[in-house]
C-alpha cells in the first residue's frame, strides 16, 4: 500500500495549518465569505441545507484499517455518528461545525488522508476499479497510475483555476467498474500485440446535463508517455474549453464541438511539445509507488470450510453468491460488504460499522479495503476459508445484506435531503424501492439490476448509466422523477432513454414495479438479465406499462 | 407585467454552525421559521436582505425565500424550504432533532 512521503505530510500539515488560520479570519471578519467560500471549497468544505459538509478524498478508493478507523472518529467525534460514501469513492460528512474543521483535518493528517481537490475546479480524486490489484481479469493494478497521476495533478501549476472540474478514473480490467466511459478522461490499461503493457486513453465522457460517451483518443500509449501525454490532453482542452457557459466547459463539450480527430491532433501538437519536459524522473517515480503497491503475500491452502459453511448455511450461500467476485489468486475471494441494508440510507456506515469493517480487515484481509462507487465497501483479499467467520461478524455489525447487484444495491446521490443544488429528494425513494422489494421477496429472483438514482440533474447518482435511472426534478414545486431505461455503467456503456413524463413522489415506487414485472413478463428465462430484456425487446412494453392507454390522453 | 410580490422571509446559513437561520423583525437571527418576520411588501424586502448582508459574521449566503402567513407565524411555501426547517428525511436530524428533545 502506498505510503506517502515527508513531503506529503510536510505539506499537508502546511496546508491544514493555513486552512485554521484561514477559519480564524473568516470568523472574527477578517475574510469575507467571498474570499473564504473558494478557500473552504479547496478543502472539501461546503455549506450545505441544513449544515457544512467535509468531503475527504479516498484516493482511487484504498483504505488501510487505520484510515478507517480515522474516518470513524470524524464520524464518532465531530458528527453525528455516521459517514456517507459518495459515488466517487469519497466520504462525507453531513454536520461538521465550521471551528471543528481544522481538528478533523488534522485527525485525517495523522492517517494521511485530507480533503484537498474533492471540490472545485481542479483535477479532482482520481478514481479506480474497487476491485484493483485483486480482481481475476485484470492485467495491471491500475492504483500506481492513479497515485502518480494524483501526485502529478496536486498542486500543478497550471491546472488549480481550470474552466472546470476535471474527473479522471483508471482501471486495469477487462469489465469496466470504474465507469471509465462516465469521465472527463479514462485511463485503460491494455496490452498490445507484442505483449507490452500500455494505455488506452478516452477522453470527453461525462454525465450532468449532457451526458456523453467517453470515446477512445488514443489505443495505446507508451508507459512512459503517459503523463505528458495526460498533460497534454488537458492543456489542449484548459486553453480551448468554453469559459462563457459553466454547462459547457467541461471537456466533453469541447470533444463534442471540436471533433474527436481535432482533439487528438491538437493533443499530438502539443505533446510533441511537452515530452521533452519530461525528463524520466516521473518515471522513477512510477517504479518507486509501483513497489508500494505490490501485492500481499497471498497464504496457501485449501477452501474446506468455506465449501462447509456453503453446503450448511443457506444464509452464508446466498450472502457468497451475491457478495463474492472472482479473485486473481488461488483460493481467494474479493468479498464486497454491502452498505445498503434495506430501507437504510445508501452509503452511510456508522462509526462503530466502520471499525467493524476496519478489525475484519485486519484480522483477516490483508489489511486491505476498498470503497466502491457504488457505494459499498470491499475487502479485495480474503482468503475463501476465512468468509465463514467474516460473514458471521459482518452479520453481528448488521453488515452482512445479501444484495450486491440486485435491486435494492442502489446508487443514490444525497439529494434533497443534504444537497443545496438539490431539485428533488433521491434518499427515501431508494430506501423505499429497497423496502418494496424486500416486501416481495423477490429481488433474488429479479437477478442483475441497477437502479441508480440523482436529486438534480448534475447526476452523482449516475442516473444517465442505471439500468433504471432516476432523476428528481422540481416540477412547478412539486417533486417529480423521470425514468430512464437501458443505461449502462460497464465497457458497454449506454445512456438510458427517457420513458416518457415524470411521475410524482408516491407514484415513483410503483413505476419501478411495473417496470420490473414488465421485465420479468418479457424475458427470455432467468438468464435474461433486466439490459439484456430491454436491449432485445426495446421500449414500447415498458412503456405501455407504464403509462396505461387511457391515461395517455391526459399525459 | 411585472409579478405579483409574494411575500418573504430572509433565511441564511449561521456561520458557525452552519444551520438554517431566519431574520426576525428586531434584526437578531431565529432558528425557529415560526419566529420570522414576513416581509410583505418588496422595497421593505430589499432593505431586509441589505440589513441581513450586513451580517456576514452571522450570517452566510443571506437570500429572500417565499412564505405565507400561517396560524404560528410564517410557513414555507416550497418543500426545499420545509426541508430546511424541518432537517433531512431520512434521520430524525436537523431542526426536527432540537423539537425532539423538547
Ligand atoms: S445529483 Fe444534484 S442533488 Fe444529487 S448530490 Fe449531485 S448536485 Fe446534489
Amino acid at each position: 500500500m502506498y505510503k506517502y512521503n515527508d513531503f506529503d505530510a510536510a505539506f499537508l500539515a502546511e496546508r491544514n495549518r493555513q486552512f485554521r488560520a484561514q477559519v480564524e479570519r473568516r470568523i472574527d471578519g477578517a475574510l469575507t465569505e467571498d474570499e473564504f467560500k473558494p478557500l473552504r471549497l479547496m478543502n472539501g468544505l461546503y455549506l450545505q441545507l441544513h449544515a457544512y459538509m467535509l468531503r475527504v478524498a479516498i484516493p482511487y478508493g484504498t483504505l488501510n484499517p487505520d484510515q478507517m478507523r480515522a474516518l470513524a472518529l470524524l464520524a464518532q467525534k465531530w458528527d453525528k455518528g455516521y459517514g456517507h460514501f459518495t459515488t466517487r469513492q469519497n466520504i462525507q460528512y453531513n454536520w461538521p461545525k465550521l471551528r471543528d474543521v481544522p481538528d478533523m483535518l488534522d485527525a485525517l493528517a495523522e492517517v494521511n488522508l485530507h480533503a484537498i481537490q474533492t471540490s472545485g475546479n481542479t483535477i479532482r480524486n482520481v478514481t479506480a476499479d474497487h476491485f484493483a490489484g485483486a480482481a481475476a481479469d485484470e492485467i495491471e493494478d491500475p492504483r500506481p497510475i492513479a497515485e502518480l497521476i494524483r501526485q502529478w495533478s496536486t498542486d500543478h501549476p497550471e491546472f488549480q483555476f481550470m474552466g472546470r472540474k476535471f474527473k479522471i478514473a483508471v482501471s486495469g480490467a477487462s469489465n469496466d467498474r470504474a465507469v471509465l466511459k462516465a469521465h472527463d478522461l479514462a485511463v485503460q490499461i491494455v496490452k498490445n500485440e507484442e505483449g507490452e503493457v500500455g494505455y488506452q486513453v478516452l477522453v470527453g465522457g461525462g454525465l450532468g446535463r449532457t451526458p456523453m460517451i467517453g470515446k477512445v483518443l488514443n489505443d495505446f500509449v507508451a508507459a512512459d508517455d503517459l503523463l505528458p501525454y495526460i498533460e497534454s490532453v488537458i492543456s489542449v482542452w484548459n486553453q480551448l474549453g468554453r469559459r462563457d457557459n459553466k454547462y459547457k466547459a467541461r471537456i466533453k463539450i469541447t470533444v463534442h464541438e471540436l471533433g474527436l480527430d481535432k482533439i487528438r491532433e491538437l493533443t499530438e501538437e502539443r505533446f510533441a511539445q511537452v515530452r521533452p519536459t519530461f525528463g524520466g524522473a516521473d518515471q522513477a517515480l512510477f517504479e518507486d509507488i509501483k513497489r508500494h503497491f505490490a501485492a500481499p503475500a497471498f497464504r496457501d491452502g485449501g477452501t474446506e470450510a468455506f465449501d462447509a459453511a456453503y453446503d450448511a448455511d443457506p444464509v452464508f450461500r446466498a450472502w457468497a453468491d451475491t457478495n463474492l467476485a472472482a479473485h486473481k489468486a488461488p483460493g481467494h475471494a474479493i468479498a464486497t460488504i454491502s452498505i445498503k441494508k434495506h430501507g437504510a440510507t445508501p452509503g452511510d456506515a456508522t462509526a462503530e460499522q466502520m471499525r467493524a469493517m476496519a478489525d475484519i480487515a485486519e484480522e483477516f484481509a490483508y489489511g486491505e479495503l476498498r470503497i466502491s462507487h457504488e457505494q459499498n465497501v470491499i475487502l479485495p483479499h480474503v482468503h475463501k476459508n476465512d468468509l465463514p467467520a467474516i460473514h458471521a461478524r459482518l452479520k453481528a455489525a448488521d453488515l452482512a445484506t445479501a444484495n450486491i447487484g440486485l435491486i435494492s444495491d442502489i446508487i443514490a446521490c444525497p439529494g434533497m435531503d443534504y444537497c443545496a443544488l438539490a431539485t428533488a429528494r433521491s434518499i427515501p425513494v431508494a430506501q423505499e424501492i429497497a423496502t418494496r422489494f424486500e416486501d416481495l421477496k423477490m429481488e433474488h429472483d429479479v437477478g442483475h439490476l441497477q437502479i441508480k438514482i440523482s436529486g438534480c440533474i448534475n447526476a452523482c447518482g449516475h442516473h444517465h448509466v442505471g439500468h433504471i435511472g432516476i432523476l428528481g426534478l422540481d416540477r412547478a414545486g412539486v417533486e417529480n422523477y423521470q425514468i430512464t431505461l437501458g443505461g449502462d455503467a460497464t465497457e458497454t456503456a449506454a445512456i438510458g432513454t427517457r420513458t416518457g413524463p415524470g411521475f410524482a413522489y408516491d407514484e415513483i415506487v410503483p413505476a419501478v414495479e411495473r417496470i420490473v414485472e414488465t421485465y420479468l413478463a418479457q424475458r427470455d428465462g432467468a438468464e435474461e438479465t433486466f439490459l439484456q430484456t430491454f436491449r432485445r425487446v426495446g421500449m414500447e412494453p415498458f412503456k405501455t406499462a407504464l403509462y396505461p392507454a387511457s391515461e395517455k390522453k391526459v399525459a | 407585467m411585472a409579478r405579483a410580490f409574494t411575500p418573504k422571509v430572509v433565511t441564511a446559513n449561521d456561520l458557525l454552525e452552519g444551520d438554517v437561520i431566519y431574520l426576525t423583525a428586531d434584526n437578531s437571527w431565529t432558528r425557529s421559521l415560526s419566529a420570522a418576520e414576513l416581509i410583505t411588501d418588496e422595497a421593505d424586502a430589499q432593505l431586509r436582505l441589505l440589513e441581513a448582508q450586513s451580517q456576514p459574521k452571522i450570517a452566510v449566503g443571506p437570500y429572500l425565500a417565499d412564505a405565507k402567513a400561517g396560524a404560528n407565524g410564517p410557513e414555507p411555501t416550497h418543500f426545499r424550504e420545509e426541508f430546511r426547517r424541518t432537517g433531512p428525511s431520512n434521520y430524525d436530524h436537523g431542526k426536527q432533532e432540537a423539537t425532539a428533545d423538547v
